[in-house]
């Protein structure tokens, strides 16, 4: 074959290649790209969602800087996150472990366990709206938590658990994290169940203990799993808004706010497309960030 | 290769064909609406129409409300709306939606026949999507949207509970209703109950005693930066909560509760008085056949001006002025707000018409509790009719304030002053 025939072999076969990428390219330009390019476009613009649009330049991203609400509810989405990666995931972790011995009934433990997930989050929302309901009904209360507090002697722990500034955003955090533990519980299950047995067997023919055997072969072996779970619990946590929504509404007043739900009431409550799509950018370079950090954290921990 | 490159075509012909203006037949009008409790009956309205017409339409449910907005204006941006829809949003964004050519102005065949359609509607309903000549908006004179049925907010009280407390009478004054919710108390009955985790109801019983207190010229006054929030008036309007929170008036939860949680909390015997819209009837109904319960305004905290509650359109209808079909649209709206339709729609929704003639002959088939609701838009106004609307910026920090002093946060010069800040800033920016 010549080089001119092997050219044009080598350009058919590219071409082959790239028409077989060229669907998924476009839904991706169509779907992602451009959505996201016409969003950092009205970020530079006032915009009532109809009418003409004014350019404004950096003005959206300007307010936003000193805009207290807004870093309050990322600093509130932190702090969802915070539970999620400590109560959370070591919950889903202990469980983990404890399904992975063998124990009488582990598949029926691993399905309870994931129920949660599985439920929308406006059921969750619900269910645990009136679990924590804070009203009394003919002296009786109706909120399953506080009547369970008020019978079993501790009627000083009866609170209104989603009304109360000081607990609101805490209980939110441990709801969500309740919803949320089966992901992690099932991949950090499934990262216990490929570590091979005989390293176990091995460190404890070298007279290592369950602790020793636990920090020496578990915890390393399963490191890149639970790199993946914090990753993913971090952005799953810092983008709660429908929980938020189907337990405390619009929110109690400013104390319950997340960056999702700023961006909708920056669309839907005042009608400011482009302080929105402002807004919506900035969350998600605050996301990339927090991605990027996560990523090189998850290297330097391979390395070691 | 060449059956590769065709297929590729196909798909980007099909992605690039689903994001055009979908053509429909001619004579089949496309309806889009947001009322849940509503669409059984549009739907069978919509089957009569066809028999009766031979045009077909098309009926189309969206819901919640909150997201059926955000689609009309989504839709709008991409050039597909509907024949009919309903735009659920602060009277500017009506106006833009006008500006941009949406809304087919009505004026003309609302006034034909010596004003017939204009006439047989309840005036106060037509106000909602009526503007002025010389509006602020810079919308032309016209009426540019028909009402489906009217509706007003005001306080419900349950029979039962207050008798069970001793009361005999509902209050007719501000200090009548807090020496009675003293008196609910005492016996282990919550007083009061609304849905204020919604904050349209806060602004919306707020809104009822800014009249009270001021009367609607400072209010607009207030509105166009003439008067501070700061006002004596308005630290007054926002003691109205701080008080009702000191005397236990409401029930726990009341800033994060919704709506739908507070109804079932009235319906089933968990508060002695509600604050809610006349739609509750049918909610309640469903929720508690043997509600027993009574409609009364929110009580007068002064005598300085009369106390005005929020009323007027419901639901209102717009009709595309792109559509190919606007004068099938238009038709089939003037049917649907005729006589004989709207005394089916009040039937089986419990909703008061917005036909007036309809109206009376509807309460002798509705809940006679409804026929108490309608002589409250004596009294209704609404944010729609008003000369000027305060920036949604403002309203938002103003309810979340009230939301603060509810819970003990704040207090009302607090609230006030932080309000205040909002609207200097606005102000500045403006000029």
């Amino acid at each position: 074959m010549d080089q001119k025939a092997k050219a044009a072999a080598i350009v058919k076969d590219n071409l082959q290649n790239f028409f077989f990428v060229l669907p998924a390219f476009v839904i991706f330009c169509v779907f992602y790209i451009y959505p996201f390019l016409n969003m950092v476009f009205l970020s530079f613009h006032e915009w009532h969602g109809i009418g003409p649009m004014h350019f404004i330049g950096l003005r959206n991203y300007k307010e936003l800087v000193g805009d207290n609400l807004w870093w309050d509810s990322v600093g509130h989405a932190g702090y969802i996150t915070l539970i999620a990666l400590t109560f959370q995931n070591a919950l889903a972790f202990a469980l983990a472990l404890a399904c992975d011995r063998q124990i009488r009934m582990k598949r029926f433990y691993s399905i309870v366990f994931f129920i949660p997930p599985v439920l929308s989050e406006v059921v969750v929302g619900l269910l645990w709206n009136w679990i924590l309901n804070p009203e009394m009904q003919n002296g009786a209360h109706i909120g399953f938590l506080n009547h369970l507090l008020f019978t079993s002697g501790f009627p000083q722990l009866v609170h209104n658990w989603l009304g109360d500034p000081k607990t609101a955003l805490t209980t939110i955090a441990i709801v969500h994290s309740w919803k949320g533990f089966g992901w992690g519980f099932l991949m950090l299950l499934a990262g216990l169940q490929t570590i091979d047995k005989q390293l176990y067997d091995a460190a404890r023919v070298d007279g290592a203990g369950a602790w020793k055997i636990f920090t020496n072969v578990t915890i390393p072996m399963i490191l890149p799993v639970i790199l993946v779970v914090m990753v993913l619990t971090i952005l799953g946590s810092m983008q709660v808004f429908i929980l938020v929504l189907s337990m405390v509404n619009e929110g109690l007043v400013n104390h319950t706010d997340v960056p999702v739900i700023r961006i909708l009431s920056s669309m839907t409550v005042t009608n400011r497309f482009g302080y929105a799509c402002a807004q919506a950018v900035i969350f998600g370079v605050v996301l990339v960030c927090v991605s990027f950090i996560m990523k090189k954290l998850s290297d330097r921990v391979k390395q070691v | 290769m060449r059956k590769l490159g065709a297929l590729c075509c196909c798909l980007m012909l099909f992605v690039f064909a689903g994001c055009s203006n979908p053509s429909r037949p001619s004579h089949k009008i496309l309806l889009w609406h947001w009322m849940t409790d509503c669409n059984d009956t549009f739907l069978k309205l919509a089957q009569e129409y066809q028999k009766e017409t031979g045009i077909e339409v098309d009926v189309r449910l969206f819901a919640p409300s909150d997201s059926y907005s955000q689609m009309i204006i989504a839709a709008a941006q991409a050039n597909v709306l509907p024949d009919i829809y309903g735009i659920l949003n602060t009277k500017s964004i009506v106006a833009d939606f006008i500006k941009a050519g949406l809304v087919t102005d009505l004026t003309r065949d609302m006034n034909a026949d010596d004003g017939a359609w204009a006439n047989s509607l309840f005036d106060k309903a037509l106000a909602d999507k009526r503007f002025e000549e010389g509006n602020i908006y810079g919308v032309k004179a016209g009426i540019y949207g028909v009402p489906i049925d009217v509706t007003d907010e005001q306080m419900l009280y349950n029979k039962k509970l207050l008798a069970k407390a001793g009361i005999a009478t509902p209050p007719r004054t501000y200090d009548e209703f807090i020496k009675d919710a003293q008196i609910l108390n005492r016996v282990g009955i919550t007083p009061f109950v609304s849905g204020w985790g919604e904050l349209w109801l806060v602004d919306c019983f707020a809104s009822n005693y800014a009249f009270n207190i001021m009367g609607p010229e400072k209010i607009f006054a207030t509105y166009r930066g003439q008067v501070k929030y700061t006002d004596p008036d308005w630290i007054k309007v926002l003691s109205v909560f701080a008080d009702l929170r000191d005397k236990g008036v409401l029930i726990d939860g009341i800033v994060t509760k919704g709506n739908k949680y507070a109804e079932q909390d009235f319906a089933l015997d968990r508060a002695a008085f509600a604050f809610n819209g006349s739609w509750c009837v049918n909610v309640y109904h469903d929720m508690n056949p043997n509600l027993d319960y009574g409609v009364m305004l929110p009580p007068p905290v002064s005598t300085a001006y009369p106390l005005k509650i929020w009323g007027g359109a419901g639901s209102s209808f717009v009709v595309n002025t792109g559509s190919p079909n606007k004068d099938e649209a238009i038709a089939f709206l003037k049917w649907l707000t005729a006589q004989k339709q709207q005394v089916l729609f009040a039937r089986q929704t419990n909703n008061l018409p917005s036909n007036k003639e309809a109206l009376k002959e509807a309460l002798r088939v509705v809940p006679p509790i409804l026929g108490k609701f309608s002589k409250g838009m004596d009294q209704s106004t609404h944010p729609t009719v008003w000369p000027v609307n305060e920036d949604p910026l403002v309203i938002d920090v103003f309810d979340k304030g009230i939301q603060a002093i509810i819970i003990g946060e704040k207090t009302p010069l607090e609230v006030v002053r932080d309000v205040q800040t909002v609207k200097d800033r606005l102000m500045a920016k403006r000029n």
